[in-house]
């Protein structure tokens, strides 16, 4: 009566799991060694499948060109997203009158859908009619297609990015440097610490799991990135593929890009276990070593 | 003279904070404004308040466009996948914190384990799946991905909380013989409320936000969801800027609204949901 009982209790979310989630997490990997022939794998190619994406022509061409676009992506975000947020929490830890209020606006870009925000940015960087050009225009400075150009494409997506999400790093530094206690911070201050000591010293070594967390979190953000790339560049990672990431290409892979619709579901496979196993590994060894250094500082 | 160099200081932070809050909050200004113009005002004077606060283009958007339909998609589905997370998700977490069991730890090591995964490198897999089952371009199908997804970190919270709640009380109602169903419903279950509010903030969020799922599940104009509608729109009416803007602003609308209200659990939620 009573397993009866519990196992009511479980079997829903259970069955869920097992069917939307674990099912098809270990289909993938098994798809990765397959041909297919429409939705179904038809028969066993052995490692055909990664050899195309990693090692032929041009498969593995476009491979690296959105891998090393994810890298910058990644970098970047470290370097001015976090950053910038980095000083954003210092600044709020001060606690100065209104600082609830600009912790509520500095989110509030985080709640809204990338699709918004992707669409609300690609307006503004219109090269004719777009704010960014205007507002440049104000002060003499002539514009450019943002997004419509090589070299800056990539870095417009990035800054969308930034404005958009700069809130959720701002905001887990602030509470990792809260937890640091007043008491603390008063003594040190009572020995004659100033602000940049503090900072460094104090602060900086005691917050250290909220920066693991942010580290961590960035960087499987930034290899995740397909929808606003998807909505400010296209599917194709326009222009001349300046902004195809690696999520972009692995859904052209498997669901057609624009102008083909060609779909190729075993090296769409191949490419997500690539990704995933690159992502988790990379993922485990930083936490391993950035665990050991919040012991360490 | 450190009272003078501190104050020195604190308004140069000030001033920081307050050309931070013009960076976030101006664009969101602008598209507010813009929605009220026409062309010609936009492109004559992109800077300027409207001339008119007149309803022409939120009009538009509402008559001439599928927009009504994809907020009622994204709300059906948003509202489906909330009560299912809740539901499932406090039903296995209530077995596993509330009874004594050999495989208990092991069901929660497979809930846990859940939240690793992401479910959008198994798209394809998911895919095939939904289309044998003849879910894809049905809501139905997008609602069980997003309780799926949504289940391993609901199940989390809620043992933790359910755990921290103190045996007496079930006891008592034991001894006076309440079946176990009536334990749960109506003692133990009103006392885990505040834990239910942050599972439902945490998945709404990206649930009513998602594009991803959408855009690989569902096909048919009339199932899409808002900001896979949202596409739609934006490619219909190319040309038509304040229009554009009205429909970002009205999408961007019932969110930042509750945001508004909400603000300490969105934050709360977002921020613990992500450094799980």
């Amino acid at each position: 009566m009573r397993s009866l009982w519990i196992g009511l209790l479980l079997a829903p979310a259970v069955i869920v799991m097992t069917a939307f989630v674990l099912f098809p997490l270990l289909s993938a990997f098994r798809y990765a060694f397959y041909e297919f022939n429409g939705l179904k794998p038809s028969h066993f190619v052995g490692l055909a499948n990664f050899r195309q994406v990693l090692l032929e022509h041009p498969f593995s061409d476009n491979t690296y060109r959105a891998l090393w676009h994810n890298i910058i992506v990644f970098i970047a975000l470290m370097v001015f997203e976090n950053g910038t947020a980095f000083l954003i929490a210092f600044a709020l830890l001060k606690a100065l009158p209104g600082h609830r209020i600009h912790q509520v606006i500095i989110f509030l870009p985080v709640v809204l859908s990338a699709v918004i925000v992707g669409f609300l940015w690609k307006l503004f960087l219109h090269p004719l009619f777009g704010l960014v050009n205007n507002a440049l225009a104000l002060v003499h400075i002539s514009g450019r297609a943002w997004l419509g150009d090589e070299s800056t494409a990539l870095g417009s997506i990035i800054f969308a990015n930034i404005w958009s999400w700069i809130g959720f790093p701002t905001l887990v530094l602030l509470a990792g440097m809260q937890r640091v206690g007043k008491e603390l911070l008063e003594a040190a201050r009572l020995d004659g610490a100033g602000d940049f000591s503090l900072l460094t010293r104090i602060i900086w070594p005691l917050m250290a799991p909220s920066v693991t967390i942010v580290c961590v979190l960035t960087f499987i953000g930034s290899f995740n990135w397909f929808e606003l790339p998807y909505i400010m560049s296209g599917v194709d990672g326009s222009p001349g593929g300046s902004t195809d990431v690696l999520g972009l290409y692995f859904y052209r892979t498997a669901f057609g890009s624009e102008t083909s619709g060609i779909q190729n579901f075993g090296q769409g496979s191949a490419l997500a276990v690539l990704m995933f196993i690159a992502v988790a590994g990379t993922t485990a060894v930083a936490l391993r070593y950035l665990r050991r250094r919040e012991i360490e500082v | 003279m450190s009272n003078r160099h501190e104050g020195i200081k604190n308004s140069g932070i000030q001033i920081l904070l307050l050309f931070n809050a013009f960076v976030m909050l101006y664009p969101l200004l602008v598209m507010v404004t813009s929605s009220f113009k026409t062309n010609v005002e936009l492109f004559s004077s992109p800077f300027s308040l409207p001339r008119s606060f007149a309803l022409t283009n939120i009009a538009t958007v509402w008559t001439d466009t599928n927009f009504v339909r994809y907020l009622a998609n994204s709300l059906s589905v948003t509202v489906a996948s909330i009560l299912l997370i809740l539901l499932f998700g406090t039903m296995a977490a209530y077995a596993i914190a509330r009874y004594q069991f050999r495989a208990s730890g092991l069901f929660l090591m497979f809930f846990i384990s859940g939240m690793t995964v992401p479910l959008k490198l198994a798209i394809i897999p998911l895919f095939i799946e939904l289309d044998r089952l003849h879910l894809v371009d049905n809501l139905a199908g997008l609602v069980l991905v997003y309780v799926a997804m949504g289940l391993p970190s609901a199940v989390f919270i809620m043992t933790g909380f359910l755990r921290s709640l103190p045996k007496e009380l079930e006891e008592a109602a034991r001894m006076d013989r309440a079946s176990e169903l009536r334990i749960m419903l109506s003692i133990m279950l009103p006392l885990a409320r505040p834990a239910m509010v942050i599972v439902a903030i945490q998945n709404a969020v990206p649930i009513w936000n998602d594009f991803f799922f959408p855009l690989i599940f569902i096909s048919s104009d009339n199932l899409k969801t808002l900001p896979q509608g949202l596409t739609v729109f934006m490619g219909e009416f190319v040309t038509n800027w304040g229009v554009l803007f009205t429909g970002l602003t009205l999408a961007a609308l019932p969110i930042t609204l509750l945001y508004v209200v909400l603000s300490k659990h969105f934050i709360a939620g977002i921020t613990q949901g992500a450094a799980k």
